[in-house]
């Protein structure tokens, strides 16, 4: 009886920390959540003379998928988002982040190109203007050109049904 | 030849000062790069300041630092940038808000806990700590050992 106090208040200590393990404290909330995305004014990967509108993708849900040909996981994400962008007709559009066009090209044409287009972020600046941490992340846009999710790292086709479609549903 | 000599000495002098003034600002512009920097959490490698880290988009933090410092951006401004791109994370300091208050005031709260709760146990303590009269017995006892003890 003497000892339910101290036991109490310790059990109550370690949920209290096991809890906290659970969590990964890479995965933060964007500060861009329900911020009009960045100006992308940057030139197109393969129509180097055209610029990246995002004020024409207004009144459409779409996903920025923000990729680099260095990234290991971004060549694993392409052949999935190849399949379910076409499947379920989401309007994606690519962020070639700190890449050189050649390998970036290259990539695209051995694995699969997904995007409507991609944006050319040579310097990172896009990127640093988006939050983004590393590569691969995705936003999903909003028709009034607001982000409203964010997924950090790779998809695949459990975070594509189970968080991203979601939120492309709920916005449509 | 003496004049060219002289020439050259002064020309010397002079590209010497010119390079001196240059590097006093660099310095001072490294120095401010670097205090910001240090103020700044890298967003990669969680617990290292952008000025400790080697993470690639630490360094292209940097580059901005400096090229804003050099547009004459203020530092706040400056933090603010950061902060609306990645949120208030980015500072190395928790600022005090809603989400880490518990953070800045649990420990003095903790401290202040166990504080009262160990006066508390000491005074009780004291209060109770009266000793008992001592019985006949246990006193001739004692008389016993101190009388052994003189003899000695």
């Amino acid at each position: 009886m003497k000892f339910a106090a101290p036991l109490i208040a310790f059990l109550a200590l370690a949920v209290v920390l096991v809890l906290g393990l659970q969590r990964d404290p890479r995965v933060l909330p964007s500060a861009l959540i329900d911020q009009p995305l960045p100006m992308i004014g940057s030139p197109l990967l393969q129509q180097p003379d055209q610029r990246f509108d995002g004020v024409q993708l207004r009144g459409q849900v779409w996903m920025l998928n923000v990729w680099a040909s260095w990234c290991g996981p971004c060549q694993e994400e392409l052949p999935a988002l190849n399949v379910l962008a076409a499947r379920d007709r989401v309007p994606l559009y690519g962020l070639n982040y700190k890449d050189k066009s050649a390998p970036a090209l290259a990539m695209l044409a051995r694995f699969g190109n997904p995007y409507r287009s991609s944006a050319v972020d040579a310097d990172g600046r896009v990127g640093m203007d988006l939050g983004v941490h590393g590569v691969p992340e995705t936003f999903v846009i909003d028709a009034s050109g607001r982000i409203r999710y964010r997924h950090l790292g790779p998809v695949n086709s459990e975070v594509w049904n189970t968080k991203l479609m979601p939120v492309v549903k709920a916005l449509q | 030849m003496i004049g060219k000599l002289a020439v050259i000495v002064v020309w010397m002098l002079l590209q010497g000062m010119g390079l001196a003034q240059a590097s006093d600002g660099d310095i001072a512009l490294e120095a401010r790069e670097l205090k910001l920097a240090g103020q700044l959490r890298c967003v990669v490698c969680q617990n290292q300041t952008v000025a400790e880290s080697n993470a690639p988009l630490a360094a292209d933090m940097r580059n901005v630092i400096r090229t804003q410092l050099q547009a004459g951006r203020t530092e706040r401004e400056i933090v603010d940038f950061f902060e609306q791109r990645y949120g208030a994370f980015v500072h190395y300091s928790p600022p005090f808000q809603a989400s880490t208050w518990l953070l800045w005031i649990g420990p003095f709260a903790l401290a202040i806990i166990g504080l009262t709760v160990l006066i508390a146990v000491l005074r009780r303590r004291m209060a109770h700590a009266e000793p008992a009269p001592l019985t006949e017995a246990q006193r001739t006892r004692a008389r016993q050992l101190l009388d052994e003890e003189s003899n000695l």
